[in-house]
């Protein structure tokens, strides 16, 4: 039984997206300022997020290195600064690239694998990236970089002022997810569908399999990387533990408790995630079990994620 | 019955108000930033101890102004520790900055601290870009300069006459600048100079290349955990002949705890010890021992101890116009409060001139295992990076 | 760099290798004939490493404290697996990650609030607290040696179960086709309530054993668990032989990528630059050599799974 999305539903987004445009301009009369940041950071990981969730929920590629792209990007902004770079749209270009790039080669070996071996390969390179950036004496190794001076966006704007650079991540974050969105019901997303759910009989109709999830597996990297370069700009830091495989582990636990392969699983669960850890650590010095009983209670009582909860009888797309 | 009731309420909460009213609008608020998971829980949970010792003994007060603390975790992430300190900063508009124990932390959240002027007075870490190129007046390295226990240690070597050692610390910059410190002031040849991975488990080939070295003494800096892997392999490989010579954070008490037997006899270096004959340093040990289960305190909780303290004298100083931040500065820097390590003084990059002493484990007359204090290696000791700093 | 030292640095490859076994082998048991990936292994390591203080603290006997930290976390393996584990079983490897790793979450915030946030201590049997002298030249710490042999006859022990015991017959039949092996009267609940006991008897013996020689702390089971589980990848999910060969691989490649690549890169590369690339690459040699594997054998050196 499919019904039509009523007007509320599908004005939903744009209220929100309105909403989220706006609070920097009431923040600071109802003295929210600090939560412009924490918002900002959260469309950050969102995008880190969703673009996992692209492969992992649409392709079935479970990859645990996923912040090893976010790092790259990150570092790519980390190496240009160090070099004389001032231009934000600049640095974030090749870091996207840079992460594609890595990208490229990581999946170009990782996916002749599958299942488990695939996830322990992922997890191997980023673990690799990890190790390379803490012994980068250049950029400060494991005591990480300041970067001091802001990137310009032109038209006279810097990524130091935080309003700025929380709008251009909201307009970014919100591209991307409409494009994500898109995708998915693309002929590609579809046939990306297909393989993860009978790979055989898509090759035998004639799909390129192992192109089509490299391309996807590209493209998340090389989005995973924007976000790195975002977080760059968000933090002006960068450590080597943007890549540590904890925060791969815990990008992917935000995607499934969110909700794989549903279009708002990945904000959903990173919203989830990060508030829930923000307000327990307000409370107390045990914030870590009632997160991990979290996880166990998400697995067993609402296996697609939070957002199947708020889903009618619709399958989402 | 319903009335009496909702009187009493009305009571109730008129005494609350008052009760309120009573105090300053604000209270005086202090950011902790703290380490307790992660990498470093151990060294955080002992700067919590002696930031709480000293708070209780204030009684939330500082300089007689009731004072906030606020105690966050941030499980020994830099990022996290970023975005804890925006939340401090924006939300909470704190007065006072501590509590990391590791350098990236402390360089991470330094730039915004410093925008915001906060003061931050360190707990621990002492990173040399602080003492140094970007050295700023609203930082305070009230425990050391990383390098400068590692200088201490160099002299020591010396002094016992070592001609042959080798060196091993974990691969990243801290490590470097802790082997650093310690060739500054070492004369003798270095044979081997070893850099092993973050967090590594196994040092069995490690001590099979210092074996094969055959050196005269060994210095080690190897903190938390990779320092209790370390010296555990290292006695059972039967090189117990070989002495260990290290910077204090390798030998303090919360290694000794974890290691037990095998770490008698190591040297070690440190600006503090729990038997200095200092009166303020007697009566932290008593208390800290008291409180806490008869535990002998480490450097960190000695040095959490005196950043509340220093910041009680502070607020003293401005008679609690901690806005005023021009005057706090002045005031902390005055450092006019009864250090645990006796006479206190800031050099021109806000780093202290003190004493390194040299610390042996030894068993106490409970036949429980602590540092002693052996003797004095360096009388008013500076950094070597003062000279890069303009300030 | 003489012989005695080449042969000291392969007896430290292999020993860290069996180390590495200790844990590996209930990992890959588990996995292997239950298709369960449980990340909260570690946690069970960690388990037995803490219990195993304790009773050695206040008994004064190694020996039991080793068997009490096995009984402690079997009986604890035992409560998780009616609880939790056993739900996950017919669900998928991403359900059972995330599900573990909640688990991992809760067991360190349990052992905090037990135990508190500092290591514990844990101490050699004095009997085996120096080394013995195993050449002229080279002195070997005996406690290793006492991992060596442990890891040794753990092997040979879930060799002869695994195919030569009425058990071993069982839990083959019960993974190679669950639904065939119950319909012939086995089990197959008990089977795996029985594998899974097992692992957790295994990973609290390596806790237990490594405990001495390491941090007891929070986070010791999640620092171990990725060259575990690197182990179990390269030797080929749930073959216990894949493991042990395996184990022995990376403890070697691992050992000569920190004993003889610096001083190689030191005599190729100029200095400043050896001195960066040498330990990153000591540091990744684990993984470049899974890397490699993988590229040439997709399912690692003896897939048990067709």
């Amino acid at each position: 039984m499919k019904r039509a999305p009523g007007w509320l539903a599908r004005s939903l987004p744009w209220l929100l997206l309105l909403s989220l445009a706006l609070f920097p301009l009431l923040a600071p009369s109802l003295d929210l300022d600090y939560y412009v940041g924490f918002i900002r950071h959260l469309l950050i990981v969102m995008m880190a997020a969703t673009s996992l969730n692209f492969i992992l929920g649409y392709g079935g590629m479970v990859a645990l290195g996923h912040s090893g792209f976010v790092g790259v990007g990150a570092y790519t902004v980390v190496a240009l600064v160090d070099g004389g770079v001032t231009s934000a749209w600049g640095a974030w270009l090749a870091a996207v690239a840079v992460a594609g790039a890595f990208a490229a080669v990581i999946g170009a070996v990782s996916l002749r694998t599958r299942g488990v071996y695939f996830l322990m390969i992922t997890l191997a390179f980023s673990q690799m990236l990890h190790h390379l950036a803490v012994s980068l004496s250049a950029y400060g190794g494991d005591d990480g970089y300041s970067l001091h001076a802001p990137l310009l966006l032109g038209v006279g704007l810097d990524d130091a002022h935080p309003h700025v650079l929380y709008w251009v991540v909201l307009a970014l974050a919100a591209l991307l997810f409409t494009f994500s969105c898109r995708l998915a019901v693309s002929r590609f997303g579809y046939a990306l569908r297909g393989i993860r759910d009978n790979e055989t009989r898509m090759a035998a109709l004639g799909y390129p399999i192992y192109r089509i999830k490299l391309a996807a597996f590209i493209g998340a990297g090389a989005v995973a990387g924007l976000a790195g370069a975002l977080l760059a700009s968000h933090n002006k830091f960068v450590s080597p533990s943007v890549m540590h495989w904890t925060e791969s582990a815990t990008l992917l636990v935000m995607v499934v408790i969110g909700g794989l392969g549903r279009r708002w699983g990945g904000p959903a669960g990173v919203a989830l995630w990060l508030t829930l850890a923000e307000v327990l650590k307000l409370y107390t010095e045990y914030w870590r079990w009632p997160m991990g009983l979290l996880l166990v209670l998400i697995v067993f009582l609402a296996p697609k994620g939070v957002v199947s909860l708020f889903e009618g009888p619709r399958r989402a797309g | 019955m319903l009335k009496l009731k909702n009187a009493a309420l009305l009571l109730a909460l008129c005494g609350t108000l008052n009760a309120h009213a009573a105090e300053p609008a604000t209270p005086i608020k202090v950011g902790v930033a703290l380490d307790i998971s992660g990498p470093f829980a151990t060294i955080g949970a002992e700067t919590r101890d002696g930031l709480n010792l000293a708070i209780g003994q204030l009684g939330n007060k500082l300089g007689g102004v009731p004072a906030e603390f606020l105690q966050t975790d941030f499980a020994g992430n830099p990022e996290q520790a970023n975005q804890l300190v925006n939340r401090y900063l924006q939300r909470d508009k704190i007065d006072f900055f501590t509590g990391p124990v590791a350098s990236n932390a402390a360089l991470a959240v330094g730039p915004a601290l410093f925008a915001a002027k906060v003061p931050y007075l360190s707990s621990n870490p002492g990173p040399s870009q602080f003492a140094g190129k970007q050295c700023n007046p609203y930082f305070f390295g009230l425990s050391y300069q990383n390098d400068t226990y590692d200088e201490a240690a160099g002299k020591v070597a010396n002094e016992k006459g070592y001609k042959n050692m080798v060196l091993i610390a974990p691969n990243y910059p801290a490590g470097k600048d802790h082997l650093g410190g310690f060739k500054r002031f070492y004369k003798g040849a270095v044979k081997e100079e070893i850099y092993t991975k973050v967090g590594q488990i196994d040092y069995a080939a490690e001590i099979a290349q210092i074996r094969a070295a055959k050196p005269d003494a060994i210095f080690f800096f190897l903190p938390a955990a990779m320092g209790i892997n370390f010296i555990k392999q290292f006695v059972a490989g039967g090189l117990k002949g070989i002495p260990l010579i290290a910077p204090g954070f390798s030998a303090d008490q919360d290694i000794i705890q974890a290691v037990g037997e095998p770490m008698l006899g190591i040297y070690n270096t440190a600006h503090w010890a729990h038997d200095l004959q200092v009166p303020a340093n007697a009566e932290f040990v008593t208390a800290f021992r008291k409180q806490y289960e008869g535990r002998y305190p480490t450097v960190y909780a000695a040095q959490a101890y005196d950043v509340v303290m220093a910041m009680d004298a502070a607020v003293r100083e401005v008679g609690g116009k901690v806005n005023d931040r021009e005057a706090v500065l002045a005031a902390l820097k005055k450092a006019n409060f009864k250090s645990v390590r006796g006479a206190f003084n800031y050099g021109p990059n806000n780093f202290p001139v003190q004493n390194y002493y040299l610390r042996l484990v030894e068993k106490d007359a409970k036949g429980q295992l602590a540092n002693k204090l052996v003797a004095t290696v360096m009388e008013k000791h500076q950094d070597a990076y003062v000279g890069e700093c303009k300030m | 760099m003489d012989a005695i030292f080449i042969i000291e640095q392969i007896l430290n490859g292999l020993g860290y290798g069996l180390m590495l076994f200790l844990l590996a082998a209930g990992l890959t048991l588990v996995f292997g004939i239950m298709d369960t990936m449980n990340l909260a292994h570690g946690s069970l390591y960690m388990a037995g490493a803490y219990i195993a203080a304790q009773v050695h603290q206040a008994s004064g006997s190694f020996v039991g404290a080793v068997l009490a930290a096995i009984a402690a976390t079997v009986l604890v393996s035992w409560l998780l697996e009616i609880l939790i584990v056993r739900r996950l079983y017919p669900r998928d490897h991403l359900a059972q990650v995330i599900a573990t790793f909640g688990i991992i979450l809760i067991a360190d915030d349990g052992v905090k609030a037990l135990w508190g946030p500092s290591p514990l201590l844990a101490s050699m049997p004095t009997a085996l607290a120096g080394p013995v002298q195993l050449l002229a030249e080279l002195p070997y710490s005996a406690y290793r040696l006492l991992l060596l042999g442990a890891g040794l006859l753990v092997a040979a022990g879930l060799y002869l179960l695994v195919n030569h015991t009425r058990i071993g017959m069982l839990v083959r039949a019960g993974a190679s086709n669950r639904a065939m092996a119950e319909l012939m009267g086995v089990r197959v609940d008990r089977v795996f309530s029985f594998v899974f006991a097992l692992g957790a008897a295994l990973a609290a013996l390596a806790g237990a054993l490594m405990g001495p020689i390491s941090a007891v702390q929070i986070g010791m089971g999640e620092a171990i668990l990725i060259p575990a589980l690197v182990v179990i990848v390269i030797g080929g999910i749930g073959s216990v032989r894949g493991a042990f060969i395996a184990a022995l691989l990376v403890g070697l490649v691992d050992t000569a990528g920190r004993a003889f690549l610096p001083p190689l890169l030191r005599a190729v590369l100029p200095p400043a630059l050896a001195a960066d690339l040498g330990p990153a690459l000591a540091g990744i040699a684990m993984y470049l050599l899974m890397a490699a594997v993988l590229i040439l054998k997709p399912a690692g050196l003896f897939p048990a799974r067709a």
